[in-house]
């Protein structure tokens, strides 16, 4: 009797043991997740010191990117970047949110609704080089041909291509967070406009769009913090030069595409460091997009 | 509303219509590339293409047989250095909803799934390929690891918080300690979640290129060596669709299609667990 109370106590001792370490272990990792974002910001603020002393707040306005003169101005990749990220999203907004509303206010089910659910979460997961290299033997091609029926100089690549591009891809961000929305508007503000004679449209436009309207603006930022983001796709289409361009049919550059081509031929390091620059820019818009889209959506789901 | 009410009405209809006609058109573009990838990459998919090197230029043939183990090497030690972490920070987020430990992971965490992917390769690059002086396939792991990881700890997080508290009482209630509650009983039943988010992530790294620019970097020849430079199927296509040669381009027209049948098979599994085993209670 008293070997095994024993045997029960080293038991179970052990098992407390084991269970404060599992405790800390999941605390610790908690932590280490944490660590790991601010070694992220804290590395690229490091290894771009460099070019901040440097170069200041030039390298921000600075028109001209020429490595081999050690002339860093990234205005060019600025405009590009700010050029393409709104352009695709001025195009995709009519398409994503016409599927949030098909899919959250006029056909929640069916057959169509789940074939184009599926469609719109294929569209996410096709690979952005994939996109790329389509848009590179297919798009350009036809941007090519658009371009001599307006008269400009038909490069094919450039700033117009990207956008289309990342128009297509962005879509499935706000349509699918913004059907989301749609679908939590309470039948009860819409029966009441229905009843008040309202018709199918006026009560989209007048309950369905302004109660969902920060849901939908959370998307669009998302879509946006995407586009801003996207390296390959960008970098296959838009044709890298660091000129600026002058309008939309022009090649230009982004700051991701910018570093994906450079990146690995950076032989001084203030050329290293301005590229990392980009990088950290890079880095702090995309995240300050991303909390600020993230709130708008926790607010709207918890009211 | 002074308007008639057969304007009004047929305004509703045609917002309608506009509607059904924007959602059909913006699928367009899906079908015009899967069915591009597939007229121009099932020409070249036979058993030598998946089984050969790729040839120098000039010559027809040759095969992405190193891209393909290349990535699912790549990808298997990412998914082995990302799946353990995943979990436990979604378990502990699931179960410290409101300290600010938590409050600041889920804010780490919505921050790494927003950052770009190409600055992810940067920071990768300082990390492991400076210092070990060589471009690595373990230093591409670790990156697609890092995008894999919020991906793991939200659909874990997510999960678990859906399932009731009376199930992890109970097991506590009989003596069980804290840590078998959590991953005999509490895990396996949010099992379809946790792995339906595992294989998710998986499809979204499968297909990333801009991390591994500069941390696998790419290979011409065959090697399972980890500490080397290996190819991956992204980076050939990257590589090979913007060289100026109709060989190579047919390579990665190829290479598309295989990645693209791999991604779409994850996808459809991830369909197929979340159905099968959905949590009911």
């Amino acid at each position: 009797m008293e070997v095994w109370k024993n045997i029960k106590i080293k038991r179970s001792f052990r098992q407390i043991r084991m269970e404060k370490i599992f405790r800390s272990s999941l605390v610790l990792i908690a932590i280490s997740i944490l660590v790991l974002v601010l070694a992220f910001m804290l590395t690229l603020i490091i290894q771009s010191m460099p070019s901040i002393k440097a170069l200041g707040f030039g390298f921000l306005y600075g028109k001209t990117w020429d490595p081999v003169v050690n002339i860093y101005g990234t205005y060019p990749f600025l405009l590009g970047t700010l050029l393409t990220s709104f352009l695709a999203l001025l195009i995709s907004i009519p398409f994503s949110f016409s599927i949030a509303i098909f899919l959250g206010e006029y056909h929640p089910r069916g057959w169509f609704s789940e074939f184009l659910k599926n469609a719109i979460e294929l569209i996410a997961a096709v690979p952005s080089v994939i996109y790329g290299f389509w848009g590179l033997f297919v798009l350009v091609p036809l941007v090519r041909s658009l371009e001599i029926k307006l008269g400009v100089t038909p490069y094919g690549i450039g700033i117009f291509t990207s956008s289309l591009i990342l128009a297509i891809m962005i879509i499935p961000y706000a349509a699918s967070l913004g059907r989301e929305m749609i679908r939590m508007v309470p039948a009860s503000l819409k029966e009441a406009a229905y009843s008040l004679g309202a018709t199918r449209y006026e009560v989209i436009r007048m309950v369905v769009i302004p109660y969902a309207k920060s849901g939908l603006f959370a998307g669009v930022l998302l879509s946006l913090g995407r586009a801003l983001g996207e390296t390959m796709a960008v970098t296959m289409v838009i044709g890298n030069t660091s000129i600026i361009p002058k309008s939309i049919f022009d090649p230009g550059n982004t700051m991701a595409s910018v570093i994906a081509n450079e990146f690995t031929e950076a032989a001084s390091t203030l050329y290293l460091s301005s590229l990392i620059e980009l990088g950290l820019i890079l880095f702090l818009v995309t995240v300050v997009i991303n909390i600020i889209g993230k709130k708008v959506i926790k607010r709207f789901t918890t009211e | 509303m002074a308007q008639n009410i057969n304007y009004r009405l047929g305004k509703s209809k045609s917002f309608r219509g506009l509607v059904i006609f924007f959602s059909i058109l913006c699928t367009l573009p899906l079908f015009l590339i899967l069915f591009y990838i597939i007229r121009e990459g099932i020409i070249h998919i036979n058993w030598n293409f998946l089984i050969n090197l790729p040839k120098p230029v000039g010559e027809t043939g040759g095969g992405i047989a190193n891209a393909l183990i290349g990535s699912l090497l790549i990808v298997f030690y990412a998914a082995v250095i990302a799946i353990p972490f995943g979990i436990m920070g979604g378990i502990y987020l699931s179960e410290n909803k409101n300290s600010w430990l938590s409050y600041w992971c889920r804010l780490s965490v919505d921050v790494l799934q927003g950052t770009p992917s190409i600055v992810v390769g940067i920071v990768i690059y300082f990390w492991i390929v400076k210092p070990l002086g060589t471009f690595s396939a373990l230093s591409g792991s670790i990156a697609l690891a890092v995008m894999m990881l919020p991906i793991i700890v939200r659909s874990t997080e997510e999960t678990l918080k859906l399932l009731p508290s009376t199930l992890k009482e109970a097991g506590l209630a009989l003596g069980l300690p804290y840590h078998k509650v959590m991953l005999r009983i509490i895990l396996p039943c949010g099992f379809s979640g946790v792995l339906s988010g595992i294989i998710l992530a998986v499809a979204r790294i499968a297909g990333e290129t801009a991390p591994l620019l500069f941390t696998a970097f790419g290979n011409p020849y065959f090697t399972t060596d980890i500490s080397k430079p290996m190819q991956s199927l992204p980076l050939l296509i990257f590589n090979y669709a913007t060289s100026p040669y109709d060989e190579w381009h047919n390579l990665a027209w190829g290479a598309a299609l295989i990645l693209l049948l791999w991604i779409l098979l994850l996808n459809i599994i991830t369909k197929i667990t979340t159905r099968r085993w959905k949590i009911q209670f």
